[in-house]
């Protein structure tokens, strides 16, 4: 059963061949089966999720209608406020903080009758690409334990892969949808920005962050950006555009499709059977009617410069909050005025003021060491006299970027490329070097930088058995042609079948 | 440009952010190392292209002023690392 | 007295709370007065995950405060987060204007119609919209040096009304508060109340002293803070003059030898006093907020804001010397009552048609009570029209003036009509033949009247007046007085 896409599940349930208990039970089973080697969870609803699991099973009896994903288990990444549960961002910051309030995703998974299994595994507050900057543990890539499962949503990946879960959300701001999935072989949707609503959705870098479906095929992707996206009042940043039914079309082909192929995305530094794998795919399309187009994305290139502008910009403000003052972390009192004591005794002047003191010491024990780097980045770059050079600069360079998309969709239906330069690395291998990790959203920025949808599908496995992403780019709020044309890659390939063997 | 040890510690006060010497030391490289990385932009004319804030072009997003139900008092206060029956408390504002 | 060798420069920045049910970013009501920390939200609090959404209404009040600010509104105008750390501030940033305000380059007319300065227009450089902070409160009661902090005002949403430096002296300074606040009552965007907060001023003050080489130097700029009432802003900005030339006869130190001064007003010990210095110079690191969009506007609904404001105080003055022929110092401590007082008199102009009779009327009586009862014209019994009945009955002459105040008073504490008050005090229109009767008759018991008068000397005429009101006090002593003459020269 816990094969099954959340497809067929539903199609089971609704045919009352299984129920939601059952349904949930066993990925429950699972979980306690594998969960200590994948680490994919910071906490597993195994009470609640059976209690929700027999009121929709009561529910269903009763004939009461039953919202899209009625009885049907997900994982939720640990960034959405949950009322009344501990949301943590993956932080020390947050160990213990309790929203009284939900994300309108979570309203809307609740609305829809999912069952939420548990809250997964992320780099603290998203900033990172290898779940390493957690801040309770790593996650393992399913497919290889040494291995990094990606990130930020790394957690909400491997419990995919691993078959913890039928659907699991993510979000992306530089590519934390989409190169997780990648490295775990299963299928991650960044939508368009402005589809999915942010509020409640714990900000990183607010003007790039997005929330996404993940899932094991295409189909169900679909079905799960028609359960979350929609506008929201209460996130001025989304769009008033309607919500196509993904599920209706996503089966059928788009018709006279022009794929956009990227001569630079193949230049230096991509692995070699990574470029194979994609290149097969463009084949594959080609047997499928599709005509295949090159273009240039002169800018693309300066992407990840851009990126690492603006998303520490952005964040530097976002987690100003953490302070210890009104949530979260606070540093010890008395040590702290002890210190401060010890300290004005020794140097007989006027120090930090305690509360000053508590800030930073609070900010600096809460806080990891990537998101204290970014803060500082963040900071320093907008600090006197820095603002036109750095920050202006950023803005225009994305302007660049988004009109290099602009001109490629003119021409082009989807942009087709790699998720990621090299297969899932080895935990620990690039801890010390911020910038190697950083370049791990080489491929996936641009998107987030644009604004426009991308989604990461599986199209090979390397030599050593590491799954392969497959990179689809499409217009904003043109999910609905992303799915399609994604879905006409799955119907005619077997990768996303593929299932890892835990060891 | 180069960052100096004391650029960052300026920057860690700005930041509210404590860190050690050593912490300092290797901030300081990592955050050289990056910003000359990222300031590769400088190399592109970007004369005349307005900048880009928002991923969408969207204006205008506002709402009516009709109140509606705010927090209870005890959920407000619910996450706060000290507090008393009505206020959040901090350490004193003011130094001695 | 010689003029000062310096002249005061001074500018002021002014925080309006803006007339809203609600926040400007959340739906959490704006009520004054609650038990702290029960007028907040996921939003005002600055939770994770929370997100800004902005009030109309506040935009569109600002908008029109601008417009009668004489300012220019731009098309496109954003939001920016100003960074700092304080308790008070939930987010860690204050969601303000940076670069683009939603309005800027207006003026604000001063006068002073008691001479103490020249008219004059103060510029406004700017206004925008920003959130308030919350409010800290030092508690050492436990012991513990604590800080308590309440947010319901947090997200409050203000003004700021940016200034020119182009104020020469307190005394302009509080002319133009009291100009500012005025307009804001007129356009009903603001209670402006100074104890409540919602009107709240900083003044940044300095000096350009004269030199013997006729050169001007410009001393530190000193901003001034902590001042609770217009008063407070005066007698601060007198002390701050007086104690900025002896720090410059002392110190010889110009503007940029010494960094901005921030100086707290005491208003017990009367003394400005040095506030302390942030840990940092303030780097805001301002940047365009990327959870609210920007706010276009037309040209058009610029236009149609323009058509909803209402007569403003200046206009107001002008129309009525111009139109109702009031002395200007009669019209301006009018139009200083604000917009009811106003309409009271226009209406009572009309009603009487005698807008001078009616100036004096309401700038004599009606003010009088007003101040002795501490009431708001709302709570002030008699109506336009109710006063009307009694200002036509003495221009008519039945009554004079003083025995008209005796049935404005009796009609205040009887809360009657001006008849029935006349009627209680027992006047009543003496008829026309019974007070011709009357007058001949003490006539002719004065022999002695007659021939002062007859002689030349009119004024003996007065003594008959007194008679005749002892006999009846509802004569009317011109009447008298003229009838008596009449009477006299025809005998
Ligand atoms: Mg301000
Ligand atoms: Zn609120």
């Amino acid at each position: 059963m816990i094969d099954l896409s959340a497809t067929s599940l539903l199609a089971k349930l609704q045919s009352g061949e299984v129920s939601s208990e059952e349904v949930t039970a066993a990925f429950l089973d699972r979980i306690n089966a594998v969960e200590s080697r994948v680490g994919a969870f910071l906490k597993v609803n195994s009470e609640s999720a059976m209690q929700a699991a027999q009121a929709v099973d009561k529910k269903r009896r009763s004939g009461a209608p039953l919202g899209k994903l009625a009885g049907i288990p997900i994982a939720v990444k640990d960034i959405l406020c949950t009322e009344g549960e501990a949301t943590t961002c993956g932080s020390r910051m947050l160990e213990h903080y309790v929203p009284p309030y939900n994300a309108t995703v979570v309203e809307h998974l609740l609305a829809s009758d999912a069952i939420v299994i548990g809250r997964t595994n992320m780099d603290e507050f998203a900033m990172g690409s290898s779940t390493e900057n957690s801040a309770y543990k790593p996650t393992s890539n399913p497919w290889d334990l040494e291995r990094i499962p990606g990130g930020s949503s790394g957690g909400a990946a491997a419990c995919l892969a691993a078959a913890m879960a039928p659907l699991s959300i993510g979000t992306d701001t530089g590519g934390s949808i989409r190169q997780p999935a990648a490295l775990c072989g299963v299928v991650g949707l960044k939508p368009t920005y402005g589809r999915v609503s942010r509020f409640g959705l714990v900000a990183f870098a607010s003007s790039l962050d997005q929330v996404g479906p993940m899932a094991t095929t295409v189909e169900d992707t679909a079905l799960l950006l028609e359960t979350i996206a929609g506008h929201d009042r209460r996130d001025s940043t989304s769009a008033k555009i309607d919500v196509p039914q993904y599920t209706a079309s996503v089966n059928s082909p788009l018709e006279n499709l022009t794929i956009g192929v990227v001569p630079s995305h193949y230049q230096d530094g991509l692995d070699t059977e990574i470029e194979s794998a994609v290149k097969e795919a463009i084949r594959v399309y080609e047997s499928l009617g599709a005509r295949i187009k090159e273009i240039e994305m002169p800018h693309a290139q300066y992407g990840i410069a851009t990126y690492y502008f603006i998303a520490p910009f952005e964040a530097s403000g976002n987690l100003a909050r953490y302070d210890g003052a009104h949530y979260g972390y606070r540093t010890d009192q008395q040590t702290m005025l002890d210190e401060l004591s010890e300290e004005a005794n020794q140097t007989d002047g006027a120090g930090e003021s305690p509360l000053v003191r508590m800030y930073r010491k609070s900010r600096s024990e809460g806080f990891g060491s990537e998101v204290q780097r970014r803060v500082m980045l963040g900071t320093y770059a907008l600090s006197e006299g820095y603002y036109d050079a750095y920050y202006l600069k950023a803005l225009k360079v994305r302007r660049l970027i988004r009109a290099d998309y602009d001109s490629a969709f003119d021409q082009v239906d989807c942009i087709l490329g790699p998720v990621t330069a090299s297969p899932a690395f080895r935990r620990g291998e690039k801890t010390n070097d911020p910038l190697a990790m950083y370049l791990e959203d080489l491929y996936t920025v641009n998107a987030n930088l644009a604004g426009v949808a991308g989604i990461s599908l599986p199209c090979g496995l390397t030599s050593e058995n590491l799954p392969i992403g497959l990179h689809l780019q499409a217009a904003p709020f043109q999910e609905e042609k992303l799915l399609k044309v994604a879905n006409m890659y799955q119907s005619a390939t077997d990768w996303h079948t593929r299932r890892p063997e835990i060891q | 440009m180069s960052l100096s040890k004391e650029d960052v510690q300026r920057v860690s006060l700005l930041a509210r952010l404590k860190l050690s010497d050593d912490e300092l030391t290797t901030m300081t490289e990592q955050l050289g190392q990056i910003v000359s990385y990222i300031d590769k932009l400088s190399e592109l004319d970007t004369e005349g292209v307005k900048p880009m804030a928002h991923a969408l072009d969207l204006t205008n997003a506002l709402v009516d002023d009709e109140p509606h139900e705010s927090l209870p008092r005890e959920k407000a206060l619910q996450n706060a690392p000290r507090s008393d029956d009505e206020c959040f408390r901090v350490p004193a504002v003011l130094g001695e | 007295m010689t003029n000062p060798p310096y002249d005061v420069i001074i500018g002021l920045e002014v925080h309006v709370q803006l007339r809203t049910n609600t926040k400007l970013f959340c739906r959490c009501s704006t009520e004054f007065g609650n038990p702290p920390n029960t007028q907040t939200c996921p939003v005002c609090l600055g939770l994770p995950g929370a997100l800004p959404v902005m009030n109309r209404k506040a935009y569109e009040l600002s908008v029109k405060t601008a417009l009668a600010l004489n300012c220019n509104i731009p098309n496109f105008t954003k939001w920016d987060r100003k960074q700092y750390y304080y308790p008070d501030l939930p987010k860690g940033y204050q969601i303000s204007q940076f670069d683009l305000p939603m309005s800027e380059n207006g003026y604000l007319a001063i006068s002073s119609p008691d001479g103490e300065f020249e008219d004059k227009n103060v510029g406004i450089i700017r206004a925008h919209l920003e959130e308030d902070a919350g409010k800290s409160m030092h508690d050492e009661a436990q012991g513990l040096a604590d800080t308590r902090i309440d947010l319901n005002r947090t997200g409050t949403p203000l003004l700021e009304i940016v200034s020119e430096p182009d104020m020469r002296s307190a005394e302009e300074a509080r002319a133009y508060l009291q100009e500012l606040r005025l307009l804001l009552t007129y356009l009903d965007v603001s209670d402006c109340n100074m104890q409540e907060g919602s009107l709240r001023v900083d003044a940044n003050v300095n000096l350009h002293v004269h030199t013997e080489t006729d050169e001007k130097i410009a001393t530190p700029i000193v901003e001034v803070k902590n001042m609770n009432s217009f008063r407070a802003v005066e007698r601060a900005l007198h002390y701050e003059v007086k104690r900025q030339y002896e720090i410059w006869q002392e110190t010889g130190n110009r503007i940029g030898d010494v960094p901005k001064q921030t100086r707290g007003w005491d208003d017990n010990a009367q003394l400005t006093r040095a506030q302390r210095e942030k840990e940092e110079s303030s780097d805001y690191r301002y940047f365009p907020d990327p959870d609210l969009v920007p706010v276009t506007i037309t040209n058009e609904q610029v236009e149609a804001f323009q058509q909803q404001i209402p007569e403003l105080p200046a206009a107001l003055r002008e129309k009525l010397v111009d139109e109702f022929s009031l002395t200007p110092y009669t019209a301006d401590v009018i139009v200083n009552q604000g917009p009811e007082v106003v309409a009271y008199f226009q209406s009572l102009a009309e009603h009487t048609g005698d807008a001078k009779q009616s100036g004096n009327w309401v700038q004599g009586e009606v003010l009088r009570v007003l101040k002795e009862e501490d009431w708001e014209l709302s709570e002030f019994p008699i109506s336009a029209e109710g006063l009307a009945d009694l200002l036509k009955a003495i221009q008519q002459g039945e009554l004079n003036n003083s025995r008209g105040k005796e049935v404005f008073s009796e009609m205040l504490s009887a809360g009657t009509s001006a008849a029935d008050a006349m009627a209680a005090l027992g006047i009543e229109k003496v008829d026309d033949s019974a007070l011709e009767d009357l007058c001949r008759e003490i006539v002719m018991a004065n022999p002695k009247v007659i021939s002062d008068v007859q002689s030349g000397n009119e004024k003996a005429v007065g003594a008959l007046i007194g008679q005749a009101k002892q006999k009846n006090p509802n004569v009317n002593p011109g009447q008298v007085r003229q009838i008596c003459l009449d009477i006299i020269n025809a005998l």
